[in-house]
């Protein structure tokens, strides 16, 4: 196991956010991790990069105990993250922006070898011909792509996807698709969060499903969608829930 | 590619350094003078933009680093006997010194409330210093002036403040073009564009934003201390003017936040109008006046600066113009 979550709470002020959240992820694998919104997807990854720290419970990363590292440190011991919401570093360039990840990463490299890291990364997500331009200018699927980068830069163990494919059209998604694959090829393990319910359970091995902050469900992509609860937790979204069950 | 093989690197440090040897050369006082005013805001500016330009934090009370360390400097030069190069170190290192543990606190605040943070610094120490015995109160300090004979009299005394003004003038540029060539500077920049995402990303915030305030602090402090020992005395009005901390920041705006040479050309040009405009009969009483419409202005048309609008309009300028 590559990382161990251990009976994760989380709560802000009366809301509970996560209740007694355990799962493990295997080296190599891809875990998705859906639920509808607000069930608490972000907040776990949140308190898996140590944006903040769970009120009880552990994560143990690699055989160590990393609950309530601050950020950097649990970037530093090998989890990068790709945001929901892009947070590129507008004034820099786009070859910057992946050099703050691998000068900062798990490697910690200095900015020379930073540099040609951040080319073989743009190159894999196809950025390359963009490296100069700022980021700033990119448009948003180029800015999802950066996003991805960054976290590659760090020359992660652990990938944490957070809907990436969100707001990408058809063929970025496959495009996107084809990028997580080679990345897992390349030995990186990822924790993705998505809607897009076709991808994450074409891409999975294996499915956890959150509803309430509650873990409801887990297994193989098949498992999960035929599993009552969770088509329960789909109710309130019709749509959704139609998705699921034509899968 | 290191920094330092970039045409852009040696630029501004040739500039500064050919300046001051010239006027070392031409040793003629009214030149010193107004070089002297020039180079120390050369100087503020661009310690200053260590903070502001590649951090992204704005301090508008800097000033009371060059005010505290000054005091300092200029104590231990005038009460305890110390040569002006060590005491200017030593208030540098005050000034320094007090940023770490004033980062500690202050630097977890954020936008605004870090700006309005450091005014309150400026003021409590303006109030500190007033009210404290061993550095004169009200009234301040001054050398005697048998002090200066052991540098070889009055004239020369201020020659060699001049050289160790240009000097440090230098060493600030030298470190703002190292720092904005490394990973440090880089980790720098990655704060000031999202803090949040460069935490994530690795970057260690807390304590890169205390470093980075204490570079920004540790050269007003020597500044400090030499220019009170060329004027001979130092007073509670005259070391924690805010008015200065704003025109510092005019300066770097101005020349442009986040390179090197911009900040030091905004001082430049920013003196030359405040000359202009002092001895103008109709601007004289208006100068802050006006440095308030040129902040207003450029922060509205221009915020990259003169430097940043030549780096954005003309790509090929960019290895030259750091």
């Amino acid at each position: 196991m590559i990382l161990e979550v251990h009976h994760i709470t989380k709560r802000f002020g009366g809301l509970q956010a996560l209740t007694d959240v355990s799962f493990g992820l295997k080296e190599g694998e891809i875990l998705g991790l859906i639920g509808p919104n607000g069930a608490g997807k972000t907040t776990l990854f949140n308190v898996l990069n140590g944006v903040f720290p769970p009120n009880r419970g552990q994560v143990i990363f690699r055989g160590e105990d990393i609950t309530g590292l601050p950020p950097y440190e649990v970037a530093r011991r090998g989890i990068a993250r790709a945001y929901q919401v892009v947070r590129p570093l507008n004034e820099l360039t786009v070859r910057e922006n992946v050099m703050v990840g691998a000068c900062y990463g798990r490697e910690a490299l200095p900015l020379a070898q930073a540099a040609r890291v951040a080319d073989e990364v743009l190159a894999t997500v196809g950025l390359a011909g963009r490296a100069e331009q700022l980021a700033g200018s990119l448009n948003v699927a180029q800015k999802k792509r950066l996003e991805m980068a960054r976290a590659l830069g760090s020359r992660p163990y652990l990938l944490l996807l957070d809907e990436v494919l969100a707001g990408l059209n058809p063929s970025e998604i496959a495009a996107m698709l084809d990028t997580i694959r080679a990345i897992r090829e390349g030995g990186v393990t990822i924790l993705m969060i998505e809607h897009v319910m076709q991808a994450v359970m074409s891409v999975s091995d294996r499915v956890i499903v959150l509803d309430y902050g509650q873990l409801i469900a887990e297994g193989s992509p098949e498992e999960v969608v035929n599993n009552p609860q969770v088509i329960e937790a789909y109710l309130g979204d019709p749509q959704m829930t139609a998705r699921l069950m034509g899968e | 590619m290191r920094p330092w093989a970039r045409l852009g690197f040696w630029l501004p440090l040739g500039a500064v350094f050919v300046w001051g040897l010239v006027v070392l050369l031409l040793r003629e006082d009214t030149l010193r003078e107004t070089t002297f005013t020039l180079m120390m805001f050369v100087g503020m500016a661009s310690s200053l933009n260590i903070l502001l330009g590649y951090t992204g934090y704005v301090s508008f009370g800097h000033i009371v680093f060059f005010g505290l360390g000054g005091y300092f400097g200029f104590y231990l030069l005038s009460q305890q006997g110390l040569w002006l190069l060590p005491a200017a170190v030593g208030g540098g290192i005050l000034s320094g010194v007090l940023a770490g543990l004033l980062g500690l606190a202050v630097l977890r605040l954020r936008g605004a409330y870090f700006a309005l943070a450091t005014i309150g610094i400026n003021e409590a120490a303006r109030a500190f210093v007033s009210n404290f015995g061993p550095f004169g109160g009200a009234t301040g300090l001054f050398v005697n002036f048998q002090a200066y004979q052991a540098y070889g009299g009055a004239g020369p005394a201020l020659w060699t403040t001049f050289m160790y003004l240009w000097l440090v003038t230098l060493a600030v540029l030298l470190v703002s073009a190292l720092v904005q060539g490394s990973r440090f500077g880089l980790g720098l920049m990655a704060i000031r564009e999202d803090e949040d995402a460069a935490m994530v990303m690795g970057v260690a915030a807390p304590r890169a934003k205390t470093i980075a305030f204490m570079l920004s602090a540790f050269f007003p402090g020597i500044i400090g201390t030499l220019y009170f020992f060329k004027n001979g005395n130092v007073e509670p009005g005259d070391a924690f003017q805010l008015h200065m901390s704003i025109e510092a920041l005019v300066m770097i705006m101005l020349g442009g936040q986040g390179t090197v040479v911009g900040p030091a050309l905004g001082a430049v040009v920013y003196q030359g109008l405040r000359g202009y405009l002092l001895t103008s009969p109709l601007f004289k009483s208006l100068h802050l006046a006006m440095a308030g419409l040129f902040l207003l202005l450029i922060v509205l048309f221009v915020p990259a600066g003169a430097v940043g609008w030549l780096r954005h309009r003309f790509p090929r300028l960019r290895k030259v113009l750091t």
